[in-house]
């Protein structure tokens, strides 16, 4: 039987002898994730089905990366819980100034191979798909199972194939890919399904790229957003990868549930108004929005790519006298290697924020919160009502060109007004 | 899995887990302190409304967003034990299976369902209201197991003890 990429991944890793969408199975977890937030509860549940032990310590990360630095005493007593049960279980930890984000420590760092199944305790856990692995979200107690034993229940998703066509333009990047992708199908269109990004348009974006794509998915809906690994792929994980991988892709005769087309070439620099991922509208078409604060960073989008986009704006400029940005490279290394290419000392003369790797203010934790009436523009994943500080404020997710354009303007604008 | 319950409705499509148990609150860990911000950012007069033994009737793709069980461990302790909706976004359902709360998703008896409504969820195919009888689809084998255990806590213990008892 022709099966997609995703089916193959999970058909690896359960013991049923074939699987089509909609089957429930029992999948085997190649690494199993969680952070400060979700860690906590995870052993709460795990402490109460009485397993005494991880299933195998060696497939465990922990990540302390939502209220870091710890914002208060409550926060500070989740991530000491963190460390303890981390050393007590012999499994790895990322603490303060060790790792960075989660998602973009585990893929910085080798955990996430094509082909490998990542049962993560955050939503966001679906950026994985775009090294080709499949990467889940799931909540606390789903997470304690795969900690005690290994596994976790899924329903077998359809896949809803995209194909990407053509290059992207100037100022455009993997964010507004993901945001064509969510004006098309909705915040609800990827329910039940994986999305899965082929085509020379999608061989075309680079990794940092690729992951802002994936990053979003959830977004949708999906569990997943999944590239088919290729050159790219095995070029950054030469060195990384902590174990063997196959790359597989999708039968040309699997069965999909939709097929999307994109023209990259047709795209212009795009943003999702508030309070949904999936209220798109082209930068050039909205109207005039006076910006409050500017936010660069998040799982997938405080890559180099995003910081060098950042700094291409802000070099030699100045950030609006009525506006502060704040600028967080995802991961330590990312911090330093921005940091040797000169980019934090430029991003600090032009008078933005440059904080150390967090979730931060991106979930509504710390680190630059808003206050009722303030308008952000963040290259972060959602814009919920409240998400990040007051109900009454107003998040535009963007990428960062037109993150960084804002900043200078001190209102939302095409990057090429600034440039 | 059968539950009984008053209905309480939730208006609206797409409600998010952001403003269902907002971010700022993430640091409690304890499960007995999170029923006092569920629905903070949305409506928590909502709050004084449930009783021990709601129901939530929800509209289309409820629970979008964080995997943050908060949520659904803040509606346990708020006395919810069951959620009729158009549809649910996929790690809020899945949350709510593990937690041993009835979700079953059920366009027709959402939409006959008012406040006070008295439900019946019964997770092997059909959602009662006020004495009118709906047909829902069936959960999984599997699902139905981990409800029909109490949730997935009581299901993995019991995996446990059953591999500790077969290694003896």
């Amino acid at each position: 039987m022709a099966h997609t990429l995703v089916e193959k991944i999970l058909l690896a890793h359960c013991d049923a002898d074939d699987i089509r969408p909609g089957d429930v199975v029992t999948v085997r977890c190649d690494v199993v994730m969680a952070n400060d937030v979700s860690g906590p509860v995870a052993f709460r549940a795990m402490e109460k089905m009485g397993a005494k032990r991880v299933f195998d310590p060696a497939r465990v990360v922990m990540v302390a990366d939502h209220f870091m630095p710890a914002k208060d005493v409550k926060s500070a007593e989740l991530q000491a819980r963190l460390q303890r049960w981390s050393e007590e279980q012999g499994v790895t930890y990322y603490g303060q100034g060790r790792g960075g984000i989660e998602h973009a420590v585990l893929c910085e760092d080798g955990w996430v191979v094509p082909g490998a199944v990542i049962a993560g305790g955050d939503s966001h856990t679906c950026t994985y798909g775009a090294l080709g692995a499949f990467g889940t979200g799931l909540g606390s107690t789903d997470i304690a199972s795969c900690l005690a034993l290994g596994s976790f229940w899924q329903a077998v998703p359809e896949t809803i194939r995209i194909d990407l066509a053509g290059r992207t333009g100037e100022f455009v990047t993997g964010k507004d890919v993901i945001l064509a992708v969510l004006a098309q199908i909705g915040v609800g269109g990827g329910t039940n399904a994986v999305l899965e990004f082929v085509g020379p348009g999608a061989e075309a974006l680079s990794v940092d790229e690729r992951l802002a794509v994936a990053n979003m998915a959830v977004e949708a809906g999906s569990e997943t957003g999944i590239f088919p690994a290729d050159e790219a792929v095995e070029e950054y994980l030469e060195g990384r990868a902590r174990s063997p991988w196959n790359a597989e892709r999708s039968d040309p005769d699997a069965t999909f549930r939709q097929h999307l087309e994109i023209d990259l070439s047709a795209l212009e620099p795009l943003v999702a108004l508030p309070h949904l991922p999936g209220n798109v509208k082209a930068v050039s078409e909205v109207g005039r929005v006076p910006v409050d604060q500017v936010y660069i960073g998040n799982c997938a989008n405080g890559t180099m790519t995003d910081l060098r986009q950042a700094a291409s704006i802000l070099g030699g400029r100045s950030v609006h006298p009525r506006t502060r940005a704040i600028i967080v490279p995802a991961t330590q290394a990312i911090w330093r290697e921005a940091a040797s290419e000169g980019l934090l000392d430029l991003f600090a003369e032009a008078g933005a924020i440059v904080s150390t790797p967090t979730c931060g203010a991106c979930f509504g934790g710390s680190n630059g919160i808003l206050a009722a009436g303030e308008n952000a523009v963040a290259t972060t994943n959602r814009n919920f009502r409240g998400r990040m500080g007051s109900p009454e404020a107003g998040v535009y997710l963007a990428n960062a060109w037109v993150a960084a354009a804002a900043a200078v303007a001190g209102e939302l604008v095409h990057p090429e007004v600034i440039r | 899995m059968r539950v009984e319950g008053v209905a309480l409705v939730v208006e609206g499509d797409n409600i998010d887990t952001d403003v269902m148990y907002p971010g700022a609150y993430l640091n409690v860990e304890d499960p007995d302190q999170m029923a006092q911000y569920l629905f903070e950012g949305f409506d928590p007069a909502l709050r004084e409304r449930l009783v021990e033994g709601s129901i939530l009737v929800v509209g289309s793709n409820f629970g979008i967003g964080s995997s943050r069980e908060h949520v659904p461990l803040a509606m346990k302790g708020s006395g919810i034990r069951g959620v009729v909706g158009r549809s649910f976004a996929r790690i809020f359902y899945r949350n709510c299976v593990n937690l041993g709360l009835a979700i079953v998703a059920c366009p027709a008896a959402a939409d006959a369902a008012d406040n006070g409504s008295r439900i019946t969820i019964d997770t092997t195919g059909a959602v009662e209201v006020d004495g009118v009888t709906f047909a829902a689809p069936t959960a999984p084998p599997l699902v139905l197991e981990v409800g029909a255990a109490g949730g997935l806590v009581d299901w993995t213990a019991s995996r446990i003890s059953g591999r500790a008892s077969a290694a003896e």
